[in-house]
């Protein structure tokens, strides 16, 4: 096992296929440790798939998946949740008919405390509160902790989302599409509490928004047909032939990535 | 601003909402108000009621006890089950034979039927819990009907006749039976207080929290990090022991039990009575079931025992005009509408 | 072997019986719950309606004209009250909802039968053109069972027709794959949804008048009834024809053979297996692929 001291994830030749067809194709990926590294591709390139292997909620046909240096290729989702591998959703499914306190607040109970003590117990069952509230003021939605998630606002939705991703005390943080249906403003708000989040916490996006990527992203990796097809910096990536050619079909650099600042 | 400031802030504004988990109930204080009085009112029954319609309330407390341990995995932990009576059963007989062959002592039989209860939930509840929704349902379903079916075949306990010749109940063991109606009722109310209590307790622990995750979503739970078959497993033990509890209490009151008192008539009735309280709310499915024994029973008596035919009319009428159950009727919901199969 | 087959011919061919006329009033449940995802609590009732319609019409010995008018009436009653439920479930979108509605509209329909008839055991005679016996084996066999096998081969091969062969069940089957198309097309999905629930009712209706014979008609049958639809429902799977049809030929054959050996082993024996198929098959064992299917 020759990991380097810097790669937290290390994705060798991960292939899942569904009888014939090929959804992820030997994809070879490392992402170091602090990372903001983004995943992109045209519409049907895998990435969601590929995203549901690494979470655990789907089994790969063959390859190997290394986090912190451990083989989590055959871990159940749980296993890596606890192993500080920590996904968020892209249809937003938090608890609805729970408070917004009692959303982070089962999040904070699995790594800290005692989720299935059938008894409340004053002390501790407040320590879990004061450190729900602690990842809802860092996620800035402090003000209304006992609505029910069911009456929040989309945005509002994503912030708790984030919030309960923050309480799992997380190592590397998956986002799948996490921008998906948010207004401007709330891309924005977005955008920047991934950019106040720990730096040893590492992030990995997949996005369909090229904006957000290039906003958030040091690195990016582009899938096409399964395949991994480039992996290097926004500015390489923007200027790489055969991206332009998995996304448009032919090389128009400029209407696809805007006229490079 | 300080974390620490932001936050003591928050909880002096709303008191008592951080505090306890937030189940999404207004009010405490006032809650706890209503049911002391409520409490009271029951306590007092036995210097209103004649001995026929007390005991009705004591088979409506034992009853409703068995509701409360339904609504813990239907409103709670979003798993229907027809099959609770089951574990009813299993307390009930229990205590019946416990009364018959080894003490009278209702605290003995308490003891003993929960935890058979309890220990015959763990049994099936390790294989029944791994399945999810209508096939959920229709487990439990087999389950209660094979315990009805395994009681009504088993001689040593009556098979179809029942278990008779049940001693009346003392509270210590060596100590005066209860023979006055009163007595008798006040101890079947201290069993169904304390039960529910515990279910109460469970509701605002942890693992309560864990249930409505696994109600609210499953799959994030998992995603979280959280074993929730073991979670479903502990909540299924301790409902089963919840219904054992109700079971003696059911056997102290009637000194009688039968296999027809853990018949698919009242496992439906139990599931309804739930649905018709409100689900979830704990509070709402007793009343739901203080409303079927009184109008089925109470009622029924008044009209020439087509009890059966009016509650039928109830359970009707109710769906079109609570939709939310008993629990619903303030104003605000205290969740969304309970899950479905 | 074939001594106990000899011995044994009349007991198979009563379970097969019994399984026919389970099968007329498993099928409505199983369609009902395939195409409206409702559990319909109030099947028992219906089933034990169309029993009472034989104790109401028919006399000491039933003629030929007077069975079939009481067929077609105890049709007519079940297709209207499978109207009616259908109707009453239609705004009820919760299914515990559902079940408290139906189980509701079940104890009305029980409470009223018996206040009409009574709670005693009403017997049904068998229509005089089929109360001969026919010589089976070397033993005179009842030919109304055997009218019972008919009809439910009948039933079946119906039902096969109109579901995979005509417009109709097309449309059914749309509905079921894919109800918002179906609207779309201008299609009014409620009228398919509650001729589909008074079709499935008239069938119980109507299974329940031929099995009254054999069962009986009295307070309770109903319950029994709804029990043995459900196991039947689930063996078979939900929303399946050819899961109905083995389902309750399996359960006609256990709760036959059982009863004959031990009274509770039947009832014990379908539950275990109730049970078994919920987890080692849970689908049924028949599955409809999606909703109601042949």
């Amino acid at each position: 096992m020759t990991t380097t001291d810097t790669s937290i994830l290390d994705i060798r030749d991960l292939t899942l296929s569904f009888g014939s067809l090929t959804a992820v194709d030997r994809v070879t990926l490392r992402v170091d440790e602090g990372a903001r590294h983004a995943l992109i591709g045209p519409n049907g390139a895998g990435k969601s798939t590929l995203f549901g292997v690494l979470a655990g909620r789907l089994r790969a046909t063959s390859g190997q998946i290394f986090f912190n240096g451990q083989d989590v290729t055959a871990l159940s989702e749980a296993e890596r949740a606890r192993n500080g591998l920590v996904r968020t959703f892209q249809h937003s499914s938090l608890f609805l008919g729970m408070s917004v306190l009692d959303n982070v607040g089962l999040a904070v109970e699995r790594s800290t405390s005692q989720p299935k003590r059938p008894w409340p117990s004053r002390r501790r069952d407040r320590a879990v509160t004061d450190a729900a509230m602690t990842h809802l003021e860092s996620v800035g939605l402090l003000s209304r902790p006992s609505a029910l998630c069911g009456a929040l606002s989309h945005g509002e939705r994503r912030q708790v989302e984030v919030a309960m991703v923050l309480a799992c005390e997380p190592r590397m943080v998956l986002f799948d599409e996490p921008t998906a249906g948010m207004s401007v403003a709330e891309t924005n708000r977005f955008a920047e509490i991934v950019e106040s989040l720990p730096r040893k916490v590492t992030v990995v996006v997949v996005e369909h928004d090229l904006d957000i990527v290039f906003r958030l992203a040091e690195r990016v990796s582009v899938l096409a047909a399964g395949k991994l097809i480039a992996d290097g910096t926004p500015e390489e990536i923007r200027t790489n032939d055969a991206v332009q050619e998995a996304y448009l079909g032919t090389s128009s650099n400029e209407a696809l990535f805007g006229a490079a600042s | 601003m300080s974390a620490t400031n932001t936050l003591s802030g928050l909880t002096a504004d709303q008191p008592g909402t951080t505090k306890l988990f937030n189940t999404g109930a207004p009010r405490p204080a006032f809650r706890l108000f209503v049911a002391v009085v409520i409490l009271l009112i029951l306590v007092a029954l036995p210097f209103f009621l004649a001995p026929y319609p007390l005991s009705l309330a004591g088979r409506a407390l034992a009853f409703g006890l068995l509701v409360v341990s339904v609504d813990l995995l239907t409103g709670v932990m979003g798993m229907p089950s027809l099959g609770q009576v089951a574990y009813f059963g299993a307390g009930a007989y229990t205590a019946g034979l416990v009364g018959i062959h080894l003490s009278s002592s209702g605290l003995v039989q308490l003891l003993i039927g929960t935890l058979a209860g309890a220990a015959l939930a763990l049994l099936t509840g390790a294989v029944a819990v791994r399945t999810a929704g209508i096939v959920f349902l229709m487990i439990t379903l087999a389950i209660g009907e094979l315990a009805h079916i395994g009681v009504d075949s088993l001689s040593v306990v009556g098979a179809s006749n029942g278990l008779a010749g049940i001693p009346p109940v003392s509270v210590l063991p060596g100590g005066e039976p209860l023979t006055v109606p009163g007595y008798l009722y006040w101890w079947v109310l201290a069993v169904f207080v304390i039960g529910f209590c515990a279910a109460v307790i469970l509701n605002r622990s942890p693992l309560g929290r864990s249930m409505r995750g696994v109600r609210d979503g499953e799959l994030r739970l998992r995603a979280l990090g959280q074993n929730t078959y073991s979670v479903k497993l502990i909540a299924y033990t301790i409902a089963g022991g919840v219904a054992g509890a109700a079971g003696t209490a059911w056997v102290a009151q009637t000194q009688f039990i039968s296999p027809g008192d853990l018949g698919f008539d009242m496992a439906a009735f139990a599931l309804l009575s739930v649905v018709l309280g409100g689900a979830g709310s704990l509070w709402g499915p007793v009343i739901g079931a203080g409303l079927v024994i009184f109008v089925r029973d109470w009622l029924g008596g008044y009209i020439e025992g087509r009890g059966t035919l009016l509650l039928g009319v109830v359970f009707v009428i109710a769906v079109y005009v609570l939709p939310r159950g008993v629990a619903g009727i303030k104003g605000r919901s205290l969740r969304r509408k309970s899950s479905d199969s | 072997m074939l001594a106990w087959f000899d011995a044994n011919t009349a007991t198979i061919l009563n379970g097969l019986a019994l399984g026919a006329v389970l099968f007329l009033i498993a099928v409505g449940l199983s369609l009902v719950f395939g195409t409206m995802d409702v559990l319909n609590l109030a099947h028992g009732a219906v089933s034990l309606m169309g029993a009472y319609v034989g104790v109401a019409m028919y006399g000491a010995a039933p003629t030929t004209g007077m069975f079939f008018l009481a067929m077609a009436i105890a049709a007519a009653v079940g297709f209207a009250a499978g109207g009616v439920l259908a109707t009453m479930v239609s705004p009820v979108r919760n299914h515990l909802r559902q079940a408290l509605l139906t189980l509701g509209m079940a104890l009305i329909v029980a409470e009223l039968l018996q206040e009409v008839f009574g709670p005693e055991v009403r017997s049904v005679p068998v229509p005089e053109f089929l109360s001969s016996t026919v010589s089976l084996m070397g033993n005179p066999y009842p030919v109304y069972r055997l009218a019972m096998v008919a009809a439910g081969i009948v039933v079946a091969v119906v039902l096969y027709i109109v579901l995979e062969r005509t417009r109709a069940g097309a449309i059914v089957r749309a509905t079921v794959a894919d109800r918002a198309m179906v609207e779309a097309i201008g299609i009014r999905t409620k009228v398919v949804l509650a001729l589909v629930f008074g079709g499935g009712a008239a069938l119980a209706a109507v299974g329940g008048l031929l099995a009254a014979p054999i069962l009986g008609a009295q307070p309770g049958l109903d319950d029994q009834i709804l029990l043995l639809a459900l196991v039947i429902v689930v063996i078979g799977g939900l929303g399946s024809l050819r899961g109905a049809l083995l389902g309750a030929l399996v359960v006609g054959q256990v709760q036959t053979i059982g009863v004959s050996v031990v009274n509770e082993f039947a009832s014990f024996l379908l539950f275990a297996a109730l049970a078994a198929v919920l987890l080692f098959r849970p689908q049924g064992l028949l599955p409809a692929r999606k909703g109601a299917h042949v």
